[in-house]
């Protein structure tokens, strides 16, 4: 049996709101004096309330009594909002910073990368960058020298090794970087991010390394990205954190469909207060997005047929009737392309609004994209005169399974965003 | 939760950490990391320069001429016989590496902020990798003091003896007051950024109730008591006396800096070990 290489029962970690540099004397005045009568101490119990946006308090809980033991050679996918807590996590246990209260418990060796290339020296070469920084990441000389020749061959710099790093471009900073990173002796590796600075072929080589580590030596990885289309590749668990609290443990394809399900459908309110572009004379009030029994979806799968229901409010009644409605929504990936739109543009009838509320629907047959993640974008306009509501990536979808093909193909996750059937023969009978 | 209390971890993260708990097995284990800082220190401070590793030396010798002019022409101090150069050189090599060491270990964790807020080491290793870069530094410095003595020695001018074997201990008794000091102002100007102006300010003023521009033995009796408390003082002192022949050294003077030294010493590491788990939290 695998056993626990992480073991981090009821951690907090509370933050002092505000301006830390101003009345910390009178505050640590007020604490010493609080602690001497062995009354509690008076800032921490302001903050209680684990939301990040209320500011009655002084202080905040960036991460409340979490709980979670992580198994030798497990993959796990750290996934979460803006300010839930995922770095403050990844700190806590690259021991940057402490906790406020609980324990962490860890067995082997703990290398984090939170930023590539830490403590690199610009006047100093490329050799010498990889001995220091190697050294800040827990490596011993030998250790560095035995594995200089791959490092240097991994980041492809073996040309300007002996020239100072100020003198190269940013990528190659980053590839050197990675390079020491991706060759050291560790059983925990702890990673945030790292991959979003370089370019493709970049990170698709950080994301191969990742997963050849952990399938040939069985090292334990914890990993954070908003990219979700990586972090199902490579994670085999994940787990949400939300307002600094752990919300979901489970395997990786429930966690992501858990996290994409929290945050968008059928949330009226949410689109309401989304600030849109456009003249706002008309407002999308909701979007649904049905199959084609009618049933609300939370994904969806390749081939599928859907129904999009988007409801309007006209603001302006002197406007009505509105003729020559433009209506689009748009699927972007997670890298913000836009891979496939269906538009009122294709269609020959003229469609107009005639009263001040309803709904505008949309049927799409056999939905040609590929399994991943995607952002559904809503556009309503007047032809190409106004636009009146436009609302940028406001639904995340997952696509996911089906059988897009008819014989059971996956469906090149990963590979490409759009798919399309194609027929295929060889004639090898003559020469062309 | 299964917790098997015979699984043995090898590391333990809780809120608090034990007062004495010096992590010195760590420190040991990141030795490597702590040369590559002196070599970085080295090597960056002189990249790009034209005279590179000269300008250690122009910077003393440019003040022991400047201190020569103003302080024993002009003012006309005296200097305890010796010749003017010889005086005030051992005493700028000496404040040099003091106050140097001093005022670069108390801003550890300003200067280290970028790399302490991402990545973990024994904090430890950077105020010592200060101290040690300017030991090299000091020990430069050193060798034009050596050939300026090895001159008026030759001439007869000064008499070195026997105690100049005291000078490895002289530079640790430095080595450990200014990293004493340094640390506990270094935990607490994150916190409090004024102590970092009192002490660059402070440095610069301490020079003056050290006998570095004059000699113990001018000093009014009244006043001799006070400068004796400096605990850079004696050392100072048996530094001139060691290697020039003259000077107010005791062996009472070493002691009080020895005891000051481990007690400074101690009560930095202590303090810098309470703070800097959470330090990154309010630089």
């Amino acid at each position: 049996m695998t056993r626990s290489v992480i073991s981090i029962e009821n951690v907090s970690k509370m933050y002092r709101l505000g301006e830390v540099s101003s009345g910390t004397l009178r505050d640590d005045i007020n604490r010493a004096w609080a602690k001497l009568r062995g009354k509690p101490d008076p800032f921490s119990t302001v903050g209680v309330s684990n939301q990040l946006e209320s500011t009655s308090g002084d202080c905040v809980w960036a991460l409340k009594d979490i709980n979670l033991e992580i198994k030798e050679g497990e993959i796990l996918g750290i996934i979460g909002g803006n300010g839930a807590g995922k770095s403050t996590l990844l700190k806590l246990l690259s021991r940057v910073t402490s906790p406020s209260a609980g324990r962490i418990r860890t067995y082997g060796r703990i290398v984090s990368l939170l930023e590539v290339g830490t403590g690199f020296h610009p006047e100093l070469t490329g050799r010498e960058n990889i001995y220091l920084n190697g050294a800040i990441l827990g490596m011993a000389r030998r250790e560095i020298t035995a594995c200089l020749e791959q490092i240097v061959e991994f980041s492809g710099c073996a040309k300007y090794i002996d020239t100072p790093v100020k003198r190269y471009s940013s990528g190659m900073q980053v590839r050197l970087g990675f390079a020491v990173a991706a060759h050291l002796q560790c059983d925990i590796l702890i990673v945030d991010e790292v991959l979003a600075v370089g370019d493709m072929a970049f990170q698709k080589k950080c994301m191969g390394w990742m997963q050849e580590v952990s399938a040939t030596q069985q090292k334990t990885i914890l990993f954070v990205s908003h990219n979700l289309d990586v972090i199902r590749q490579v994670c085999s668990t994940g787990i949400i954190i939300d307002n600094g609290e752990l919300a979901y443990t489970g395997d990786i394809d429930s966690t992501i469909k858990r996290y994409l399900g929290n945050n968008g459908f059928d949330q009226v309110t949410s689109l309401e207060k989304s600030k849109g572009g456009g003249d706002g004379q008309v407002k999308i009030t909701n979007l649904q997005i049905m199959n084609g029994n009618g049933a609300l979806q939370a994904a969806m799968t390749p081939g599928g047929n859907y129904v999009f229901k988007l409801s309007y409010k006209v603001k302006n009644l002197d406007l009505l009737p509105i003729s020559d409605i433009k209506a689009e929504v748009i699927f972007t990936d997670s890298l913000g392309n836009t891979v496939l739109l269906i538009s009122t543009e294709t269609v020959e009838n003229n469609l107009t609004i005639n009263h001040s509320q309803g709904v505008i629907t949309a049927h799409l047959a056999d939905l040609a994209l590929a399994p991943g993640n995607y952002s559904i974008s809503v556009y309503l306009g007047q032809s190409s005169l106004r636009t009146f509501d436009c609302l940028n990536k406001v639904l995340p979808i997952f696509v996911s399974g089906g059988d897009f093909f008819g014989n059971q193909h996956p469906g090149f996750a990963g590979q490409c965003k759009t798919l399309t059937r194609s027929q295929w023969s060889i004639n090898d009978d003559q020469l062309i | 939760m299964n917790n098997t209390p015979a699984e043995e971890w090898t590391q333990e993260i809780t809120a608090q950490r034990g007062l004495l708990s010096l992590p010195l097995k760590e420190i040991w284990r990141y030795r490597d990391l702590l040369l590559l800082f002196v070599k970085r220190d080295f090597v960056a401070f002189y990249k790009q320069t034209v005279l590179g590793p000269l300008w250690f030396i122009i910077q003393p010798v440019l003040t022991t001429l400047m201190f020569t002019l103003v302080f024993g022409n002009i003012a006309g101090l005296s200097t305890d016989g010796l010749p003017d150069i010889l005086f005030y050189l051992a005493g700028v090599t000496v404040w040099g590496y003091f106050s140097e060491c001093l005022t670069k270990t108390s801003t550890t964790f300003s200067d280290n902020a970028h790399l302490f807020g991402k990545i973990y080491f024994p904090r430890m290793i950077s105020p010592l990798a200060v101290i040690a870069s300017n030991l090299m530094k000091f020990g430069i410095q050193f060798c034009i003091f050596l050939a300026v003595v090895l001159f008026y020695w030759m001439k007869g001018a000064i008499q070195p003896n026997s105690s100049v074997l005291l000078l490895p201990y002289l530079i640790l008794l430095m080595a450990a007051i200014s990293l004493g000091i340094g640390l506990i102002f270094s935990s607490m100007t994150a916190k409090y950024r004024d102590l970092r102006f009192l002490l660059s300010f402070g440095v610069q003023l301490l020079m003056y109730a050290t006998p570095v521009i004059y000699p113990m033995s001018a000093i009014p009796a009244k006043y001799a008591a006070y400068i004796q408390l400096n605990p850079i003082t004696p050392i100072i002192e048996m530094f001139r006396y060691s290697f020039l022949g003259v000077g107010d050294a005791s062996s009472a003077g070493i002691l009080y800096a020895s005891i000051f030294a481990a007690l400074v010493l101690s009560l930095g590491m202590i303090i810098f070990n309470r703070v800097e788990v959470n330090f990154m939290d309010s630089v």
